[in-house]
């Protein structure tokens, strides 16, 4: 901890501020605002769906441990980020996926994507979505089948799939095709949208209960509203254009597919997202138009994953041309010192 | 040159220490197109292998007389000869194969690793050791790819050799037979080989620097003779970059 702290205080110029925030105690807030899509998703999926999450959670933990024991690094469990990434993946999951698949993507999330590149703070992409994306491209049968709301109630729980909006959107993009859809195809209501009463991953169905838990984030200042408002509405602008003017086109859209879930829980990580504000717009922005292309042209009915991934990658570059500069340093000598490095 | 190694020594540095695809990391475009099956990474190995040995031997003989400034078009030539060889032999005895490896067997004739041992060794050693370098290295090559593609079948088309060996209810993990697959398993086994080396008594993998290249032993450059073409480019590149930093140093002095 002190090493950590030590790092810190390279990072820039004095003065410095300390404030009482630890790791764990914004991870234990991300975890709180995951909560209520937690229920929502036992409610909407059944039991299965909380299976679905507690072996994600147990063996995202399971290999965060072992993998710090082999590489003799410290235990890092206490910081919960294991956990987080956990639950996050399993969002991210049909509640119908076979368990041993979870397993799978936790092993790529922790040993591949986190603990190879140094653990917590070191990842270069969300874990979660890395996860996420080998398995759709490994399974994508099982990643692509979506169990119905509330059919556990009624019969086997593999029994009835039904297709996702983005889905039934999919392939649909000449304007006026899409429109058709959205009249003639059996869409749910966009309040049914709002209440998560639709096909899709366990934890992205429920717009209303990711925003409860994106607002507690807010209030408590683990996130900035930068990121995810900039993201919607990048989507929303797209969506709009793509629709031309068509607003209920735009809000089956922004409610469909994993895109808040996305915008709040993921585009957000520390880790993987720029730290200014400006670096925060240009970021969020690219994932919107990531997003919206792959959704819009694409061959993929949703892109959310992609396009946080591919501006993860972005993020070190953002940084660089958006980092501020220290007080009373001239811009023409720090150009010079650039070319000579 | 560093001393002079046993012929046995020539042969087995191929295998592990200074694997071409796994330490040296050349010809890795040939490594990830081949290996999604283990067919296809065979014949690729072994023709990669063959011409390897035949270039070297010729490239070997030749070196007196080949001149230094054109070194490069007379290897390449060399080189071409034997590929256009052994692919006439593939597409006359084994068509399936050719079907199977399509425009990268033709494409040994740019396999870095070819060319990199006829600028690294065939070009300065006898027609002997140059022979079994060869060979070491093509089985080195060969090696790395059933294993990286013995992997990529079984774990993303649950086969092996074209047999199924998985249970049709464990569905394959696609991903490994696509190119990010292919990306992650040479990863995981660079890092077995380099683990591996070291365990065998090789250094301490460095990550940067002239010294962190497993041919630093036979390498011209940082024994004090004639510089190596990587050498060459790094020494140009310091040059450039020490007039200013001089510069500078002398602002700070002052």
């Amino acid at each position: 901890m002190s090493e950590e702290n030590k790092k810190l205080l390279t990072v820039s110029a004095s003065p410095h501020r300390r404030t009482q925030d630890t790791t764990t105690g914004i991870m234990l807030d991300v975890i709180i605002a995951l909560v209520p899509a937690l229920v929502l998703s036992v409610v909407l999926f059944g039991f299965r769906s909380l299976a679905v999450i507690a072996v994600s959670v147990v063996s995202c933990v399971v290999f965060e441990y072992i993998c710090r024991k082999v590489m003799k690094r410290n235990n890092t469990l206490g910081d919960l980020s294991a956990i987080v990434t956990g639950i996050l993946l399993a969002f991210n999951l049909p509640s119908s996926m076979p368990l041993w698949m979870v397993v799978i993507g936790d092993a790529v999330a922790i040993i591949v994507v986190k603990q190879f590149f140094g653990g917590i703070g070191q990842n270069f992409v969300n874990p979660a979505l890395v996860g996420r994306i080998v398995l759709m491209m490994s399974f994508p049968t099982y990643t692509n089948s979506f169990p119905t709301p509330f059919a556990w109630r009624i019969e086997e729980l593999d029994a009835v799939t039904s297709a996702t909006p983005l889905a039934q959107f999919a392939g649909n993009y000449s304007i006026d095709s899409a429109l058709s859809v959205m009249n003639s195809a059996e869409l749910p209501s966009l309040a049914q949208m709002f209440f998560g009463i639709r096909g899709g991953c366990l934890g992205e169905t429920c717009a209303a209960a990711l925003i409860v838990g994106g607002l507690y984030l807010i209030v408590r200042k683990v996130i900035t509203p930068t990121i995810p408002l900039f993201y919607v509405g990048t989507v929303a602008v797209a969506m709009l254009i793509a629709g031309s003017g068509n607003i209920s086109f735009v809000a089956y859209q922004l409610l469909s597919g994993g895109l808040l879930l996305g915008a709040i829980f993921m585009a957000t990580d520390y880790t993987t997202s720029p730290l200014g504000f400006k670096g925060k717009v240009i970021f969020a922005v690219g994932c919107g138009i990531i997003t919206s292309l792959i959704r819009i042209f694409g061959s993929l009915p949703e892109g959310v994953s992609f396009s946080i991934i591919l501006m993860n990658i972005l993020v070190p570059h953002i940084e660089s041309l958006t980092s501020s500069k220290p007080f009373g340093t001239v811009k023409e000598k720090k150009s010079k010192k650039e070319e000579v490095a | 040159m560093a001393e002079k190694k046993s012929l046995g020594q020539e042969f087995t540095k191929g295998i592990i220490k200074e694997n071409p695809v796994l330490r040296l990391v050349l010809g890795t475009c040939p490594t990830l197109a081949t290996t999604t099956s283990m067919e296809s990474a065979i014949g690729m190995g072994i023709s990669a292998a063959i011409v390897l040995v035949c270039s070297n031997i010729v490239i070997s003989a030749l070196r007196k007389v080949i001149p230094q400034k054109v070194r490069i078009p007379c290897y390449i030539v060399v080189i071409a000869a034997f590929v256009t060889i052994v692919q006439m032999l593939v597409k006359a005895f084994v068509p399936t194969l050719d079907e199977q490896l399509g425009v990268y067997l033709p494409l040994i004739v740019v396999n870095c690793i070819i060319l990199g041992r006829a600028e690294a060794f065939a070009g300065k050693n006898s027609i002997v050791a140059s022979a079994v370098d060869g060979l070491g290295m093509g089985v080195g090559f060969t090696v790395a790819l059933i294993v990286m593609s013995a992997v990529r079948e079984l774990l993303g088309a649950g086969s092996l050799l074209g047999h199924s060996i998985l249970p049709a209810s464990i569905p394959p993990m696609t991903i490994f037979i696509l190119a990010p697959g292919g990306f992650f398993v040479f990863g995981l086994i660079m890092a077995c080989a380099n683990k591996l080396a070291e365990m065998g008594g090789g250094k301490k993998a460095k990550l940067s620097g002239c010294e962190a290249c497993p041919m630093a032993e036979s390498c011209a450059k940082l024994h004090g003779g004639e510089a190596c073409e990587t050498a060459e480019n790094a020494e140009t590149a310091q040059a450039e970059a020490t007039p200013v930093e001089t510069a500078e140093v002398k602002e700070a002095a002052e």
